[in-house]
């Protein structure tokens, strides 16, 4: 097991022995024989994040995590990496805002360096009645302790001057920033999440496909995977992307349907961009990594699919809403785009909630706002798992909230999940 | 991604606009009964998000604005079968 402190004295001191004193960063785990008091379905960054407030913070360690791959192989590989908590309805605010609270704090929590860069995100206004509406979101957020700074359009062209200010379709008129919203590296959340985990005494299973549930008299009592049959005292399912294909072998139909989400990165470039900017009036946001390429996406692709590649429809609409905003973006060669598979839920919020089967529970229909969200929904699965009962924040993402009318949609377009 | 349509022939993709699966179609017919709501909420919110082939309405929008029912692999993008959507609804015993 590593209990290897992570510090600039360790570096330093390794570095003047060889590098001969490094471990691994986590243990590589088999099922053990007498099962587990919680088994995690899913050993991506919700599923070790959840394994890890639960030991952390409810003091339950037997524990595993299957993952059907490697840790980290869905779609916290797949991301664009933006954290921010600007969201308008009280179902959702307090819960990403509590998220937003735990990424400034990860990684001296986890002893484990996942460059989570504050380095804001703004969000671009086209129109007087935007203008109103991001003036309305900019006042939820401060109600929710989120902090937010309304920047005029002078200021904008100052602070970036490669932005089209006067656009003949889609002029700036001025932006809305969250100052705290920023970057984190992905792949890093889920190794940091699975160290911690680890150390607390978690099991993390890679190679293991959960093949489908034992449940006898509506009670789930374990797990069959391709590794054997693993008894649980409770399931937690969290495999955003694949939850309905997983969800159905324990026969629960879900309001979701999977949608495919393609991503880009650009040549590396010289700094341009120090924050995160998204485009008001289509769909595009863009962020400059540390090794210079502009990381870059929109909307779904838009029709039903599991595969994870997409078409060229939306690329051509994703590029030609950079181009709207930042014509400079043109002269940049596109170096690599792919694809990752979204839980859209009916009103483009997601599910921390318990199911008809006992002892299963379910997390997912995260649409494409799952990363941002991987430390809130760790630290209220986890609550859930071991509580019984939803954290406070979470209380909202009920799986029969449509069935009681209580539904969380922040951009008003119904039951039409190509459309969140 | 290619949709043969039954009266035009292949067409992009772009053309259409994506509804969803053809389970759609069966709007329930009930709504003056009590027991109509559960019906109505499995109708317009829950999915069975088929891994394989999917039956899906495409609306053709910039061409004949006709309904059509494509058999698409939600696994692999293949087309397998494209019909126009009145005939799908006709043979399922609807009006139109």
């Amino acid at each position: 097991m590593s209990k290897t402190k992570y510090s600039a004295f360790k570096v330093l001191k390794e570095a003047l022995t060889g590098h001969k004193g490094w471990e691994p960063t986590w243990r590589d785990a088999e099922p053990k024989a007498d099962g587990y008091d919680v088994v995690i379905v899913g050993g991506g960054g919700h599923g070790l994040a959840t394994a890890y407030y639960l030991a952390k913070n409810h003091g339950i360690t037997n524990i595993a995590v299957l993952e059907k791959g490697w840790i980290g192989s869905g779609n916290v590989g797949r991301n664009t990496t933006i954290i921010r908590s600007n969201y308008l309805l009280p179902g959702n605010e307090p819960f990403y805002e509590l998220s937003m609270q735990l990424w400034e704090n990860l990684e001296q929590d986890l002893n484990y360096n996942a460059m989570v860069s504050q380095r804001g995100i703004m969000n671009l206004i086209h129109s007087d009645a935007q203008r109103d509406a991001f003036i309305r979101r900019g006042n939820a957020m401060l109600f929710a302790d989120a902090g937010c700074e309304f920047i005029e359009a002078k200021e904008v062209k100052e602070r970036y001057p490669f932005l089209d200010m006067d656009n003949p379709r889609f002029p700036i008129k001025a932006a809305l920033a969250q100052p705290r919203g920023g970057t984190v590296r992905h792949d890093a959340v889920a190794w940091g999440y699975a160290r911690g985990a680890s150390d607390l005494g978690v099991d993390i299973i890679q190679n293991c496909e959960v093949t489908g549930f034992n449940i006898e008299n509506g009670k789930c009592l374990g797990v069959k995977t391709n590794k054997g049959d693993i008894k649980a005292g409770r399931v937690g399912v969290c495999v955003a992307g694949s939850s309905g294909r997983v969800m159905a072998k324990a026969g629960i139909k879900l309001p979701i349907e999977s949608h495919v989400l393609q991503a880009f990165v650009t040549e590396g470039l010289k700094p341009v961009m120090d924050n995160v900017i998204t485009f008001g009036a289509g769909h595009f946001y863009c962020s400059q990594s540390d090794k210079g390429g502009l990381v870059f996406g929109g909307d779904i692709d838009g029709y039903n699919t599991y595969a994870q590649r997409g078409n060229l429809p939306v690329v051509e609409d994703v590029c030609s809403g950079g181009m709207a905003i930042m014509p400079s973006i043109g002269r940049a060669r596109l170096l690599r785009m792919w694809g990752g598979i979204m839980d859209m839920s009916m009103d483009g919020s997601p599910f921390i909630d318990n199911t008809e089967v006992e002892e299963l529970f379910f997390n997912g229909g995260w649409c494409y706002g799952g990363f941002k969200a991987t430390p809130a929904s760790g630290y209220c699965y986890a609550h859930l798992l071991a509580t019984s009962h939803s954290h406070e924040v979470a209380s909202a993402y009920k799986l029969d909230r449509f069935r009681r009318g209580a539904i969380i949609d922040e951009k008003g377009v119904g039951a039409q999940p190509n459309l969140h | 991604m290619i949709i043969n349509h039954p009266l035009l022939g292949p067409r992009d993709s772009e053309e259409f606009v994506y509804l969803g699966s053809t389970d759609l179609i069966n709007r329930p017919t009930n709504w003056e009964e009590e027991a109509s709501a559960e019906d109505f909420y499995q109708y317009q919110y829950i999915r069975e998000n088929i891994a394989g082939d999917h039956q899906e309405l495409w609306y053709h929008e910039q061409g004949d604005q006709s309904w059509l029912v494509v058999t698409r692999n939600t696994l692999t993008h293949e087309i397998k079968k494209v019909e126009l959507a009145q005939d799908v609804s006709r043979a399922m015993g609807r009006g139109k």
